[in-house]
């Protein structure tokens, strides 16, 4: 049994379509990676797992977490699985913490909530330490803190009340190199010491190659390509994925100096999606029955699949 | 697609004409910060330099001395190989601009792209057919036709769209040479791209000099001639693109070169501890405390700012 499961999610806010039929699976001790551009609905798949969607959304599918389909569970089990069973870290760590309030006592809050320990202090500084902050700065405020200083307790917040899955939203995005290392390395260490899952959101394909176990590509609503991380990384198949590895070089690469890759046009507006393929008005490689043909994921290579006319089982 | 056009050997450009640059520059806030301490740098005529550092290194501080909205508390700013006279700094406002992010709030969403790029010709009045001036920057930036963007508003553009009338803004004054402080870093990979190749085609066709503040290696890959190394107010390594990356001198610049997300990496070297603070800067080689190679002698020695003769230099005891 896996640790998540989604089964043919879709989510639709009025109508428009923003996520349209994604099923994935993730296990225990595993970093799955979601890639994609902005406004492919990677933050809105992700927010279906602790319902954290606004009223406007009809979500449909299923959402298997430890057993458990959370689209249908009541609001009082589900505040049970926020924090216990699943948490979120949000991108650059500007929401989320109350700006007037110390750290340690924010990090409290949700142990006390569900009584997860008993001396709560005690769990306090654990938490910290585990992040790699000193103890003693649970009585600093957010302000304080630099921007790792404060990703950091977002994480240890995510941890508070052990959750067996993390959803980490951009974790990185605001954060220069250096920063983006320690704060990597710590979330998948830890993914591996605590024997938990993670999904790590990112439009960076270079972040994801490295920390992740597998990585799923989104294009507009939709899972256009899944496979082992280096595989997708090192050999996409789907020329989206390829143009998305092709934007960060590899240095050292001659054929990307002075020629930085790009992909023109944009991803499509939700609702307004083009016909056949949705990605084949930017396609460097489209075909004429590409607009006419709805592509499904087809098998590419072990353990890989690919939506595209292209790709040859 | 490749955006850009790679140039034929790939050797810089540049003229060896000095465009824009800096002398035992110092920029110190409220008489402690010493946020630039000590930097020469020189950008020559049509090149495109990488100013590239974790952040609070400085290097917002340095782009914006030599762009003249800070004064230094010591050394020069030179232009043209002239120190900058502070009380004639209209026309060098003119040439040297600067170019930020528009995610971070460079463009107002209740003016359109018409005014948003009339705005600095508006500032500067600048004289002449307003319109045409306008038009000519949008189509410099890759906007064309221009008179199809003239009434559109910030949302109603994509990313990539908005970046360019960024560079319009700055394009419509003419300058001769850019200082882009971070233009891609929350972009869309696939904007990225695209506006990396419309800094190259600016470089090429207009012959622009251009000064990028990033934190990407990878961006400098891309596009720069030659990289500068950042830390902790000063320039602790200096050289052409390839030898900087290539053949890291200094412990600072392996570090930084160690984390780049990359599956053929061999290790990182994960640098520990804060941000540096540039309020108590250590002794000796202020790298030394995060250094993880550090000899005894680091605490102690006096290391030369690296000067302007070309070359691949980099300040550390280890490089002879
Ligand atoms: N609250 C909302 N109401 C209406 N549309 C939304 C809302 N949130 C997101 N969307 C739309 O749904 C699509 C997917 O958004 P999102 O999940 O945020 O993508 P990503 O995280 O990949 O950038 C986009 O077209 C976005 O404009
Ligand atoms: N106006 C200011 N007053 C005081 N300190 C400042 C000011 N501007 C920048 N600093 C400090 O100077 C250092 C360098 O900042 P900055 O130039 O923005 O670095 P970077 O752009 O490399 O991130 C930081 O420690 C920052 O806090
Ligand atoms: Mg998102
Ligand atoms: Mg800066």
């Amino acid at each position: 049994m896996s640790l998540l499961e989604f089964r043919d999610v879709s989510v639709d806010y009025g109508d428009i379509p923003a996520v349209r039929g994604v099923t994935l699976n993730i296990e225990r001790g595993e970093v799955l990676g979601i890639a994609g551009e902005s406004g492919c609905g990677k933050s809105t798949l992700a927010a279906t797992v602790l319902r954290l969607l606004p009223d406007s959304a009809r979500v449909g599918g299923a959402v298997i977490l430890d057993d458990q389909d959370v689209l249908t569970m009541t609001w009082g089990r589900l505040r049970a699985v926020r924090w216990a069973d699943a948490a979120i870290v949000f991108q650059g760590a500007l929401h989320g913490l109350n700006p007037v309030q110390a750290i340690g006592k924010q990090l409290a809050e949700p142990i006390r909530l569900h009584k997860t320990a008993t001396d709560v202090d005690a769990r306090v500084a654990e938490l910290l330490t585990q992040v790699g902050l000193p103890p003693s700065r649970a009585r600093a405020f957010p302000h304080e803190l630099s921007g790792g200083q404060r990703q950091r307790v977002m994480i240890a917040m995510a941890l508070a009340c052990a959750p067996d899955l993390i959803i980490a939203d951009e974790p990185t995005t605001a954060l220069d190199v250096m920063v983006q290392a320690q704060v990597l390395d710590l979330l998948t260490s830890l993914v591996r010491e605590l024997n938990m899952g993670m999904v790590l959101i990112s439009h960076d394909l270079g972040v994801l190659g490295t920390t992740c176990d597998r990585i799923a590509v989104m294009y507009a609503g939709r899972i256009v390509e899944t496979g082992p991380a280096l595989d997708i990384f090192d050999d996409p198949r789907h020329p989206y994925t390829r143009a998305l590895a092709g934007a960060f070089p590899r240095i050292g690469d001659d054929a990307a100096r002075y020629a930085p890759v790009g992909l023109p046009g944009d991803p499509p507006y939700a609702g307004d999606l083009p016909s056949g393929c949705t990605f084949h008005p930017r396609c460097p490689e489209v075909m004429p029955e590409c607009a006419t043909t709805t592509v499904e994921l087809r098998p590419a290579g072990p353990g890989r699949a690919a939506a595209c006319l292209r790709v040859l089982p | 697609m490749t955006v850009g056009q790679p140039v034929a050997d790939g050797q810089p450009v540049a003229s060896g004409q000095p465009m824009i640059g800096a002398r035992d520059l110092a920029v110190v806030f409220g008489g402690r910060v010493r946020a630039v301490d000590g930097v020469d740098l020189e950008v020559d005529a049509g090149e495109i330099v990488a100013l590239v550092g974790e952040s609070g290194c400085g290097k917002t501080t340095l782009a914006r001395t030599l762009l003249g909205l800070e004064k230094p508390t010591a050394g020069t700013v030179l232009f043209e190989g002239k120190p900058l006279d502070y009380r004639r700094l209209k026309d060098f406002r003119r040439q040297v601009q600067l170019v930020l992010q528009d995610p971070l709030g460079a463009l107002n969403p209740r003016h359109t792209v018409y005014d948003a790029v009339a705005e600095g010709l508006r500032i500067h009045k600048v004289p002449g057919d307003e319109q045409a001036q306008v038009s000519e920057a949008l189509s410099q930036a890759g906007l064309r036709p221009p008179e199809r963007f003239f009434l559109r508003y910030p949302h109603e553009l994509s990313g990539g769209q908005r970046q360019r009338v960024v560079i319009a803004g700055a394009l419509a004054l003419k300058p001769r040479v850019l200082i882009a402080d971070e233009p891609v870093s929350s972009l869309d990979a696939s904007v990225r791209g695209e506006i990396l190749g419309l800094l190259l085609r600016l470089r090429d066709e207009l012959g622009l000099t251009v000064l990028v503040v990033t934190h990407d290696l990878g961006l400098a890959w891309n596009i720069a001639d030659r990289v500068a190394v950042m830390y902790l107010g000063r320039i602790v390594e200096v050289g052409p693109t390839a030898d900087v990356l290539q053949s890291p001198q200094h412990p600072y610049t392996q570090a930084l070169l160690s984390v780049v997300p990359d599956i053929a990496r061999t290790e990182q070297i994960v640098l520990t501890g804060e941000p540096p603070d540039p309020a108590r800067i250590p002794t000796g080689c202020r790298f030394h405390p995060r250094c993880p190679v550090v000899l005894a002698e680091c605490t102690s020695v006096v290391l030369p700012i690296l000067g302007i003769e070309p070359g691949h230099r980099a300040a550390c005891v280890r490089v002879t």
